[in-house]
């Protein structure tokens, strides 16, 4: 009993007594997905210059730093950890590259130093997570106002702008061809490999085996502390990757770069259907959330809607999916509870002694729940 | 005649044991730290606290955090978090201008109430979301916090509320001090207080710490945690809101932009003060000795000749080593407790 929690009544198991198509079409990530093409139809069909290949250019270079961060960010929210940490070493990532760059240091050497800063800032938080052994949420909280502090001490109010041209150039640049930016042959090379890491490999298993239940993941083999080290350095390193593209996108560095983004990149990550208890979602949700809140976002904007309109939505929605997990889950204890209850009394009806033992556990059972 | 004859057992008498207990407090230590920065600052720059301004600036500026800290103490005790406080704070503080400016000669008092019970309802909305859909603190309240701000901009606009709209009355509360000590501080230490009080003492504020403790077996021993759960949140809002309203005293003047951060300022005030964010272990003084100390070292940091760019380095290092220390703190306990048990047996 001491082991049930309130995290284990929210967490949906696969049931394989549906039908396949049912299991994999009624999904919280196919609802998202359906959901940002219902978005975009709409936004096609009534908000003028959606369709224009600047509108797309546009969104994407600006969800750009978003939808790469949210890749660790998913891996390390399966595991029943968070990072808020991550829009600081954005901006700390920002402020290297600039300092490094005026120092005379080619360009390349510069973003390879800025994204191991990155790198290092996200061993650090990994460090106090797993060996030290606090929880996710206070040490990045902390981390937050250090790796923030750390960025703004180094620059005060001052801006770096002087990016060598073919650099910034190039983070501005489309595919020929196409309105689609460049950065995103980075992120779908990167996504690609996140969802094999996560979806196909022993180690990417092991990060749900962790986040449904971290002392049978442990008594399994699997070496837990190492399989968190090893996320948060690598949302580091994505979060000080991103920070090289921000800086160059905007062509200037500063302390206060991608304030805030931290909590956008959670909440598309939880709307995109990771669970924060651990152990469920997928990355093809996530990346569906990320662009629901660019695609929204953006289609209001056009359509002469002020940017705290998208707040307010981006909140609605974010609280929405949470609580309509919980709504069908509870709706779902209710029906099969019902389904027991009948097949119960039926076979109570049988008379079958067999049969009488199992609905006296049954009812000792429920009156478990009921206490 | 037997109570004569016991021998007196050295640092059993009460005197002895309350002054163990002040100098093994948590508080105590975080509450030295702020004295020796108040020392340091003063060392270097007498103005620091021998002037009138500066000594009214010293408890003036933590006052409002202060309030902030102690509702989201309430909420972390019960291992919840409120992340839309800060938003509180912005929309309490735009509807008190919104309020003296729609209605004119509207008494002081009724603003307060407004302010107070706009928060309440706010927390009350976290609360019932929380305790209801059994969702994390941490994901309504960023939801909410999004929501509530957004409100705040869609009803501000580009417009804001300045001084000259409030009454000189309601600007007092923020300038003026009665025996030295400014009205605004007063406040929140009779909210710090009747906190205390009632977490120390009262019923509802020990079941707060029994459900952060663990809320299953508090559920199983029939507190009613979704009640209390709630009830948290509504205090956590209701001061944000009482914030929000002193905050337009203080400043005089609001925009969307009022309280901005504040959340992860009192998270990391509560969270200096050894209130841990896996719930059931902290108290209010704490909170609000962090709340000073965190606001304290900003105004201390230029005078002690370290750039005030780097306060919120500062104050990252501050919230990890109070976290780290805490840890120590509980790792040394446990062994002490099993090496207890080993003599016991």
């Amino acid at each position: 009993m001491t082991v049930v929690t309130d995290a284990a009544t929210a967490r949906v198991y696969q049931a394989h007594a549906r039908p396949a198509w049912r299991r994999l079409l009624l999904t919280r990530e196919t609802a998202i997905i359906a959901l940002l093409i219902v978005v975009i139809a709409v936004a096609l069909a009534s908000v003028r210059n959606f369709d224009s290949p600047l509108t797309v250019t546009y969104l994407l270079r600006d969800i750009a730093p978003i939808l790469l961060i949210a890749l660790p960010m998913t891996l390390i929210i399966i595991t029943e950890e968070i990072d808020l940490s991550v829009a600081s070493i954005v901006g700390l990532s920002s402020v290297m590259t600039g300092i490094l760059t005026q120092a005379g240091l080619p360009f390349p050497l510069a973003a390879a130093l800025a994204v191991v800063v990155g790198a290092v800032a996200g061993a650090f938080n990994g460090f106090l997570v797993t060996v030290v052994g606090l929880p996710s949420l206070a040490v990045t909280i902390g981390t937050l106002a250090l790796f923030r502090g750390i960025a703004v001490g180094l620059l005060g109010t001052t801006a770096i702008t002087g990016f060598p041209e073919e650099w910034t150039d190039l983070a501005k640049a489309n595919i020929p061809g196409t309105p689609v930016p460049m950065i995103m042959i980075v992120f779908v090379i990167l996504a690609a490999v996140f969802a094999v890491l996560l979806h196909f490999t022993p180690f990417g298993r092991s990060l749900y085996a962790i986040g449904l239940n971290k002392e049978a993941a442990h008594f399994s083999g699997i070496d837990v502390g190492r399989a968190k080290f090893t996320l948060f350095v690598l949302s580091g390193a994505v979060s000080g990757f991103a920070g090289v593209y921000f800086t160059l996108l905007y062509s200037n560095a500063r302390g206060d770069n991608a304030m805030g983004m931290e909590l956008q990149v959670i909440a598309a990550v939880l709307l995109g259907g990771v669970s924060i208890f651990g152990g469920r979602g997928a990355l093809h949700g996530v990346i569906a959330g990320v662009l629901l809140i660019g695609t929204l976002g953006s289609a209001l904007r056009l359509a002469g809607i002020t940017s705290d309109i998208i707040n307010v939505i981006t909140g609605v929605l974010l609280v929405l999916s949470v609580v309509s997990a919980s709504l069908l889950a509870w709706l779902h204890q209710r029906r099969s509870a019902a389904v027991g209850r009948r097949r119960g009394r039926r076979s109570a009806e049988g008379g079958a002694a067999g049969d009488e033992t199992h609905n006296h556990a049954s009812t000792s059972h429920q009156g478990r729940k009921q206490r | 005649m037997s109570a004569t004859l016991t021998p007196v057992q050295p640092g059993t008498s009460g005197a002895s044991r309350i002054v163990r207990r002040i100098a093994t407090a948590r508080e105590t230590g975080i509450a030295v730290a702020l004295v020796l920065v108040i020392v340091a600052a003063t060392a270097s720059n007498p103005t620091f606290l021998f002037s009138s301004d500066g000594f009214r600036d010293l408890l003036l500026t933590p006052s409002l955090l202060l309030l902030v800290a102690v509702g989201q103490a309430f909420v972390i005790i019960t291992r919840s978090v409120d992340l839309s406080v800060g938003s509180v704070v912005g929309l309490t503080a735009y509807l008190t201008g919104r309020l003296f400016i729609d209605i004119p000669g509207i008494p002081i008092i009724v603003v307060f109430a407004a302010g107070v019970l706009l928060g309440g309802l706010l927390g009350a909305v976290n609360g019932v979301l929380v305790a209801w859909a059994k969702v994390p603190a941490l994901v309504i309240t960023l939801g909410t916090m999004y929501i509530y701000r957004g409100i705040n901009v869609a009803w501000t606009g580009s417009d804001r509320i300045n001084a000259s709209d409030l009454p000189r009355d309601f600007r007092g509360l923020g300038t003026e001090h009665l025996l030295g000590i400014p009205i605004l501080t007063i406040i929140a230490l009779v909210v710090l207080i009747a906190a205390a009080w009632y977490l120390r003492n009262i019923r509802g504020g020990r079941e707060l710490y029994a459900i952060g403790s663990d809320p299953d077996a508090a559920h199983l021993y029939g507190l009613r945690v979704s009640r209390r759960i709630i009830t948290a949140f509504v205090v956590s809002g209701a001061l944000a809101g009482l914030a929000g309203v002193l905050y337009a005293a203080r400043y005089g003047t609001v925009s969307s932009a009022a309280g901005f951060g504040w959340e992860l300022q009192a998270i990391g005030a509560a969270v200096i003060g050894g209130v841990a964010i896996s719930g059931g272990v902290g108290t209010v003084w704490g909170a609000a000795i962090g709340a000073f100390l965190l606001l304290t070292i900003n105004r201390a940091l230029p005078i002690l000749g370290i750039d005030d760019f780097w306060q919120r380095a500062v104050v990252g290092v501050l919230i990890l080593g109070s976290i780290v220390l805490d840890r120590l703190l509980a790792v040394r306990q446990h062994r002490r407790l099993i090496a207890q048990r080993e003599v016991d047996r």
